[in-house]
């Protein structure tokens, strides 16, 4: 199915925040889903996490980062252009129950995803200690919507621009695990070295911790394999029975490596579009 | 032209690509019969009264009723008179096993050679697309029954196409973006164009199909919300899409690719015209294939199209052995592909960055029939050798997605999780539900796919008349 764009925003300087009309998505959609979208015919499939859902309006939220040529061509669209094709919602949704405390982690474009399962942990009745973190004060995105769904906050900044100086990891070390300072499961979404920092902190104290992993994909529907992981020494496919796992578990070496599989092919891919997009008088 | 002359010519081969010239480009191999070579052919045929190759054919296709026509010059006739039991003749003509089905029969095969019914086949559904003068028949009054069909593979067309035919309001739900199932993303383009997929989808559209492409059945609604919102009967045609993996060392280093993933990338998404099309694929310049199957064959030949030097297929069994069609196995070595025959790899070594360098084999030996009543490969010990490499295609079969299968409660599967259905019927453990295809019988063939859509569709019709 195609897909409107409705609204567009720049959150930061690389992260744009779209809504897509996608009725049925919006129906069905649980926290810890995302949609595949293709832009238009020469376009890759791209998997990009459901940050919000109107069912009413029928409307999608995503919010994403320019990382390379398909999301950077996605920032280059306008509300009213059209997506030839969004898909969803795909994944496992998050397990939602009620556990006490728990710390919702975000690391820079990851705050995006971790806010819709925020709210549903929030909803079940959760104590919710957000953390959230980037590099500096400029790229934090969402401070007020996860505040909004929290009862105890923290913001991080490596350069100590905004809030607590350090990475989220640090952070959630400092305030709660060394001080002895419950917390019952912690939920860490962000680039794959933050997930890893995270949880080599927590499993120190023996807390569950679930990260949400971002492999390449292409159908997303278990039918490729290009998304695999390795859980535990198994190997699982993010796209179906993920995107969340124990992050206990996860092979961060494997992952890490198969992220970089098509390094060279993507700047080539990028480098093209930005001389194309140049060539057309730039935008 | 007297029978006795006739008996005198040979079958008429089919030009083709240059082999040097076609392992470098995405073109169509064969190039197909002229008219006149195509009339030359069919009068080998000899019009048998009780024709043997018809009973080759899974769905009975009247063989000598189309080139009969072939011979009169009717192309067109020829074509519309296949149509009549087989909805895909130019994907047939093109993807079927006929010298296991029809083409084995054929009692001209006995003395001499069987008649090329596939190429003409072939031929004449060509014929038919490039006049364009492809007959839309009238609509048919409604029924006013709605059908849902899921997955737009072989199987599921043929059940919209005659569904619609009967008057159904039909809509297909594809998960991908593109319809055609293997067609489009696992077949190449040298072995069936895109094209042909998309115009046959087209006059399906034309007869009233409705297609809803990127809508993943199980996720977006499960088949117990396709009834809630009004449909009456659901067709399962899912196919089987579940990569299998041989479970050793390595397979998750850079590099090693399911066959699905790896064709995917190439067909459905075009990663060999990459970076006109933003998907990337691995071209590696020392392939690896493992699988003696179709699925190896298309692997072996994409990865030398895509610029490889070297390209091994590593199968454990011999030549005699290999699933894959021997026309395949004949086009995969005149382009030069290394067979690695009674050879089975045992692990993938990788370097720092965990990307794939080589592959660790074992030398096979053949012993005692098993289950399948092939010869069991039996590994020779001591004889590891290592194969330098950088690019692994794993093309060892494929299973059961169970997407469909873990959201339909009440709908039985069998111990590799396919649905049970019945063989002539389709029907499946729950009411109004219907299943065919691969997703039935596991992996198998074009035509089985659409034979058994063409036996659903009867009893889905059956069924949905006999619904108040
Ligand atoms: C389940 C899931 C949810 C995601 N949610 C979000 C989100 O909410 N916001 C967001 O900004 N990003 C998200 N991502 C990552 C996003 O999909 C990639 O950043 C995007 O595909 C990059 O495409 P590109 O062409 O712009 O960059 P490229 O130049 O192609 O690649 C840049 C980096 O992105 C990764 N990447 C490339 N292609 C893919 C692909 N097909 N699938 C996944 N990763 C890829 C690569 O590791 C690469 O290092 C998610 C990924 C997954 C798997
Ligand atoms: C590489 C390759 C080469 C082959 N070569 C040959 C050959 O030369 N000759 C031959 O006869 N056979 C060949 N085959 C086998 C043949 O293609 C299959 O037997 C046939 O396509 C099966 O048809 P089907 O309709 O059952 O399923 P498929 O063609 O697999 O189609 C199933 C469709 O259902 C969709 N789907 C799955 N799950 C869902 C869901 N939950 N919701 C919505 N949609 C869904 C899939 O995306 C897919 O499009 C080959 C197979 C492969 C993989
Ligand atoms: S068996 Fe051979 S000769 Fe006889 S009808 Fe069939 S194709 Fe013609
Ligand atoms: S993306 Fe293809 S199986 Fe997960």
């Amino acid at each position: 199915m195609s897909a409107k764009i409705l609204e567009k925003q720049q959150l930061s300087e690389n992260v744009y925040k779209m809504v897509l009309e996608g009725a049925k998505i919006a129906q069905k959609r649980k926290a810890g889903q995302f949609v595949v979208l293709r832009i238009h015919e020469e376009g890759e499939r791209i998997p990009l996490t459901i940050a919000d859902a109107d069912p009413v309006k029928g409307t999608v939220t995503i919010i994403f980062q320019v990382v390379g040529k398909s999301t950077g061509h996605l920032a280059d669209l306008n509300v009213g252009d059209v997506l030839l094709d969004l898909v969803g919602p795909l994944g496992k949704p998050t397990h939602i129950e009620k556990v006490g405390v728990v710390a919702c982690i975000g690391g820079g474009v990851g705050i995006a995803p971790v806010y819709p399962i925020t709210q549903a942990l929030k909803n079940a009745g959760n104590h919710i200690v957000s953390i959230i973190g980037a590099r500096n004060r400029d790229l934090i995105i969402m401070e007020d919507e996860m505040k909004a769904v929290s009862d105890e906050f923290i913001v991080a900044t490596d350069d100590g621009s905004y809030g607590y100086k350090g990475f989220v990891s640090q952070a959630l070390e400092d305030k709660y695990l060394l001080p002895g300072k419950k917390i019952d499961m912690v939920v860490a979404i962000g680039p794959v070295p933050m997930m890893r920092a995270v949880t080599d902190t927590t499993r120190k104290y023996n807390v569950p911790t679930v990260v949400s992993l971002n492999s390449i994909m292409v159908d997303a529907t278990g039918m490729c394999g290009a998304c695999r992981v390795s859980v535990g020494g198994k190997t699982q496919f993010v796209c179906v029975d993920g995107p969340e796992f124990d992050g206990h578990q996860v092979n961060f070496k494997e992952l890490i490596d198969r992220q970089r599989i098509y390094l060279n092919e993507e700047k080539e891919c990028y480098d093209h579009y930005c001389s194309c997009r140049l060539g057309k008088g730039g935008i | 032209m007297e029978m006795k002359d006739r008996l005198k010519i040979p079958r008429q081969p089919m030009p083709e690509q240059d082999p040097k010239v076609r392992a470098r480009n995405f073109d169509e191999v064969p190039l197909g019969y002229t008219p006149e070579t195509a009339k030359t052919e069919a009068l080998r045929c000899i019009t048998c009264k009780n024709p043997s190759c018809v009973d080759g054919c899974p769905v009975q296709v009247d063989i000598p009723g189309f080139i009969s026509r072939v011979m009169e010059g009717d192309f067109i006739g020829a074509a519309r008179h296949i149509k009549q039991t087989n909805a895909l003749p130019a994907v047939c003509g093109r993807v079927c096993p006929q010298e296991v089905q029809c083409e084995e029969r054929c009692v001209r095969g006995k003395k001499a050679e069987p008649v090329a019914i596939g190429r003409l086949e072939r031929f004449v559904a060509d014929f038919e697309r490039a006049t364009g003068d492809v007959a839309i028949p009238e609509a048919p009054p409604s029924t006013g029954k709605k059908v849902a069909i899921v997955g737009s593979g072989p199987s599921g067309l043929t059940v919209a196409g005659d569904l619609v035919q009967l008057g159904h309001d039909v809509t297909i739900f594809e998960a991908l973006h593109k319809p055609g199932g293997v067609l489009v993303y696992g077949i190449p383009e040298f072995r069936l164009p895109k094209a042909i997929v998309a115009a046959e989808v087209d006059y399906l559209q034309k007869l009233g199909v409705k297609i809803s492409t990127s809508f993943v059945v199980g996720k977006t609604s499960t088949v117990d919300e396709l009834f809630e919102e009004g449909y009456d009967a659901v067709y399962l045609g899912t196919g089987a899409g579940l990569p299998t993996f041989m479970n050793i060392p390595g397979e998750n280093l850079n590099g090693v690719y399911s066959a699905n993933e790896y064709l995917t990338r190439s067909n459905l998404m075009k990663a060999y015209k990459f970076p006109e099309y933003d998907t990337p694929i691995v071209k590696g310049r020392n392939v690896a294939v493992v699988g003696g199957g179709n699925v190896a064959m298309d692997s072996v030949r994409t990865a030398m199209r895509l610029g490889a030097d070297h390209v091994y297929l590593i199968y454990r069994r011999s030549r005699a052995e290999m699933p894959a069609r021997i026309e395949e196995i004949h086009h995969a070595e005149e382009e030069g592909i290394e067979l690695h025959l009674l050879t089975n790899p045992t692990r993938y070594i990788g370097n720092d960055k965990g990307w794939v360098v080589g592959v660790e084999c074992l030398k096979m030996e053949l012993g005692e029939p098993d289950e399948s009543g092939r010869r069991r490969p039996v590994p020779m010990k001591g004889s590891e050798f290592v194969i330098d490499v950088d690019t692994v295609v794993v093309a060892i079969g494929a299973g059961a997605n169970p997407l469909v299968q873990s959201t339909t409660p009440g709908l039985n599967t069998n111990k590799w999780n396919y649905i049970v259905a019945d063989e002539e019927t389709g029907q499946t453990s729950r009411e109004g539900v219907f299943a065919g295809g691969d997703i039935v019988t596991g992996a198998a063939t074009v035509i089985l796919a659409m034979g058994a859509g063409r036996k659903a569709a009867q009893a889905m019709h059956r069924y949905l008349m006999s619904k108040k």
